[in-house]
């Protein structure tokens, strides 16, 4: 039997940033909001034993249970999908606040062109620019009109930072001055001058200074301990969304949130959604929620195997292209870079930060000519300084034995001595790349697994190859004695990581044929439900997503504010 | 045992000394929730207290087996000490307890892969496509150790432990080259592990058995567990003493 619940005016689905700023600013308007988090209930004091990389790092303390849910992965439609049973490529959040608790803080806008990506690209080069297969697609908004809800999240999440020369037009500054530079920030910067590059220093959420933001909470300035990506900040200088949205969404009185609580079904009558069903993961009990409006704030996964498995949306079918639920998954081409081995220099590398580090744009978007390239779009090159911890950091140059005696004698040498300059390349969606439901394999409560079709492309190659050349050139001129760059990107494989950037899938756009949701992230076949996140994104830009995740959440808000008092179709 | 119990001391220094630098309490603001709390002001009388009637020398307790027999112990003992030899820098795997570290970590969480998925169907996959078999880790190493004990035997007519150094690294080597027919397990993945964890057991925190007396961290030169680095960051490089999670243990 399911017990039901009396009906709330919003159930929300997932407590992370989307979750976390749709709940604030829709209490904040006197609505009452449920949000459902299948993890545990998370606050700052949990990380006062944080600076434990075996625990965290390499044994993801803070990430999803893979033995309860995972996915499953092919690199292409004639294999035989199987589950990830380790973790590897990318690391799956849990518990209040999702993956934006254990993020770097690296708070980007993607650039006016990723917005127009094919509308620009057509204009410029011709439609031959455009390889078969390749479903680039525009957003259905532009940069521009976005351009206030990026500000928005900026000032919310106190972003540190200083205008990047080569990006969109900003109406206002970022609200706190960038992050302290290291010695070796210095180096980058200096030789990307020289190289006639653009350098500037990465927007941050870690904090420069303590701050207050419009929303009245306060946080203290970032200490620059090394431990931001997969960890917690225990000075609640790193914004996340447990110590920004949520506490704003809590103090109205009108924000429940309910942990422990796996949803599973999106519940729907006609054309309207009419709740959620969800298990209460500590008795096992299956309960109904019924809502006004449901909003499904998951991490791209789960955001679309909750519609698939709810009947929710037309399926993506990749043999034609039709339909749209898990259409366009891409991810992020994160192994073009180089490492540098400096014999008469040495760094204090153990300190950091996750949004520590100096970024080019020069190569990232269309901010420079692809006629005779064999790819579009681009990427950002940086040099990050996120604290490099000692198991995952023994780099030798290449040539040098694995383990043993040498090993040991190089790494030591060389353990505040080599400077890893790396690329976030873009990733365009394909016909054959999408999303839709395990045949096989059951999650812990026997639902279907999601299954991921993907694999590099020739595009990427070309991309990761030109990317890792040019980072090569940034570190030589840094003065590194010995450099190794990458030379060819294999195939994609699951096994070592490479970013949690996963996009796609509930694509927005302003077609219904070809996007699952308008540009308020509200679904084109059922008004009362919204579904934000990276899942809305119609390819990967050559950044971080959180920035645009967080611009879009802060849309998604102001579309279901203005659907709560009129009703229909927003656009 | 090095004596660790003066650590107190300059440990509720640098905390004070932290708060000073920081300016956390300037203005009148409260910020973050969390930094208040971190320091464990009010509780000195009983640290001394502890420190007191602590002996000035004691057993390591912890160095016992949980999940290896005397023999595995000491397989993984001679193998990681190919891995990562004691030399010039200091320690080796040996020294540093690595084998205990690996002993440790295979009797909890991780040796029963218990947040992995680990449900059937069983497939041989892609490469690309990771780990598929059925086994746990503390399996794989409870096979792959008497498959080294054999491949020692055929190839040298001795135990492994009784081999000479460049004759336990061809073994080793054989493993990772998936030269050693095995039909259970992967003997190139089980060298991986086996390098992996070598790696864990040497740099992560001494709590877990592994870098005993922080050895590792010091000849990285690597600090360890500090509050902050925010006076240090814009300069050059700075060697800094380690300190541990134990520091930050609020009594």
């Amino acid at each position: 039997m399911v017990k039901k619940l009396p009906k709330v005016d919003v159930v929300i689905i997932g407590v992370g940033w989307a979750g976390g700023i749709i709940a604030s600013e829709l209490t904040k308007k006197g609505l009452n909001v449920v949000g459902l988090e299948r993890g545990k209930e998370r606050k700052t004091e949990d990380y006062y034993m944080v600076h434990d990389e075996l625990r965290y790092a390499l044994r993801y303390e803070l990430m999803q249970d893979l033995s309860k849910e995972t996915i499953t992965f092919r690199g292409n439609e004639r294999t035989r999908a199987l589950p990830m049973r380790q973790y590897g490529s990318f690391l799956l959040g849990d518990g209040l606040g999702g993956a934006g608790v254990h993020w770097n803080g690296q708070t980007f806008r993607f650039l006016p062109y990723d917005f127009e990506i094919r509308s620009k690209t057509i204009e410029k080069y011709g439609k031959n620019k455009i390889p078969k297969g390749m479903t680039i697609q525009d957003w259905g908004i532009t940069y521009d009109e976005l351009e206030p809800y990026f500000d928005r999240f900026e000032k919310i999440a106190g972003i540190s930072g200083e205008e990047n020369p080569l990006g969109g037009k900003r109406s206002a500054k970022y609200p706190t001055p960038p992050m302290k530079k290291s010695p070796q920030m210095n180096d980058f910067e200096k030789a990307a001058k020289q190289l006639k590059l653009h350098p500037y220093i990465v927007p941050s959420a870690n904090l420069s200074e303590s701050y207050t933001n419009p929303d009245g909470i306060s946080r203290a300035a970032c200490q620059y301990c090394g431990y931001c990506e997969r960890f917690g900040c225990e000075y609640g200088a790193k914004a996340d969304p447990v110590v920004t949205v949520i506490p704003v969404a809590k103090k109205t009185g009108k924000f429940e949130i309910r942990t422990h609580s796996n949803v599973r079904r999106i519940l729907h009558s006609g054309k309207k959604a009419t709740g959620v069903m969800y298990t209460d993961v500590t008795t096992g009990e299956d309960i109904e929620q019924p809502a006004d409006i449901v909003v499904l704030t998951g991490f791209v996964f789960n955001n679309v195997r909750l519609l698939l498995m709810s009947n929710i949306g037309s399926p993506y079918n990749p043999s034609n292209g039709t339909g749209v639920i898990g259409k366009n998954y891409a991810y992020q081409v994160a192994k073009g870079g180089a490492v540098g081995f400096f014999d008469d220099k040495e760094f204090n590398t153990f300190a950091g930060a996750g949004a520590l580090g100096v970024t080019i744009d020069d190569y990232n978007g269309d901010n420079f000519d692809h006629s005779n390239l064999g790819f579009i779009h681009g990427g950002m090159i940086q040099y990050n300084q996120s604290g490099m911890r000692p198991i995952q950091n023994n780099a030798v140059p290449s040539g040098t034995p694995t383990w043993g005696k040498d090993f040991k004698k190089t790494s030591i040498k060389y353990a505040n001595r080599y400077l890893s300059v790396g690329s976030q390349g873009s990733s365009m969606p394909f016909q054959h790349h999408y999303l839709d439901l395990d045949p096989t394999y059951k999650d812990a409560y026997g639902d279907p697994l999601i299954r991921i079709t993907f694999d590099f492309e020739e595009q990427d190659q070309n991309l990761a190859k030109f990317l890792a050349g040019k980072c090569g050139d940034i570190l030589k001129e840094m003065g590194a004695n010995h450099v190794d760059v990458l030379k060819e990107l294999g195939p994609y494989e699951i096994t070592t990581y490479q970013s949690t950037h996963n996009t796609g899938g509930v694509i927005m756009g302003a077609d219904p044929n070809t996007s699952a949701v308008n540009n308020y992230l509200q679904m084109w076949d059922m008004d009362n439900l919204f579904v934000v996140g990276a899942s809305a994104f119609a390819h990967n830009s050559g950044y971080n997503p959180t920035g645009t995740v967080g611009a879009l959440s802060y849309r998604a808000a102001e579309g279901i504010l203005k659907y709560h008092k009129k009703g229909g179709s927003l656009v | 045992m090095v004596d660790e119990t003066k650590k107190e001391i300059p440990e509720s220094v640098s905390r004070r000394k932290f708060i000073r630098n920081t300016g956390y309490v300037v203005g009148g603001v409260v910020v973050g929730g969390a930094v208040g709390s971190l320091l464990p002001f009010g509780n000195k009388t009983k640290e001394i207290k502890n420190n007191e009637t602590s002996p000035t020398k004691s057993e390591n307790f912890n160095q016992a087996l949980m999940h290896f027999t005397q023999e595995q112990f000491n397989i993984v003992q001679a193998a990681t000490e190919r891995i990562f030899p004691e030399d010039e820098n200091g320690p080796g795997a040996k020294a540093l307890g690595v084998a205990f570290f690996i002993d440790h970590q295979l009797a909890g969480d991780w040796g029963f892969n218990s947040r992995d998925y680990m449900q059937a169907p069983f497939y041989k996959g892609e490469k690309v496509q990771g780990y598929q078999g059925r086994l746990k880790r503390r399996e794989i190493f409870d096979i792959a150790l008497q498959e080294m004990q054999n491949h020692s035997m055929e190839k040298y007519k001795k135990k492994f432990t009784d081999l000479s150094g460049d004759e336990q690294d061809a073994v080793l080597k054989d493993f990772e080259g998936d030269k050693v027919n095995i039909t259970t397990i992967s003997p190139s993945g089980f060298f991986n592990i086996l390098r992996s964890s070598t790696l864990e057991g040497v740099y992560s925190d001494p709590l877990y058995g592994g870098n005993m007396n922080m050895a590792g961290w010091k000849m990285k030169n690597y600090p360890g567990n500090q509050m902050a680095y925010s006076d240090i960051i814009e300069k050059g490089y700075k060697k800094i003493a380690p300190q541990s999670l134990r520091d930050h243990l609020a009594h």
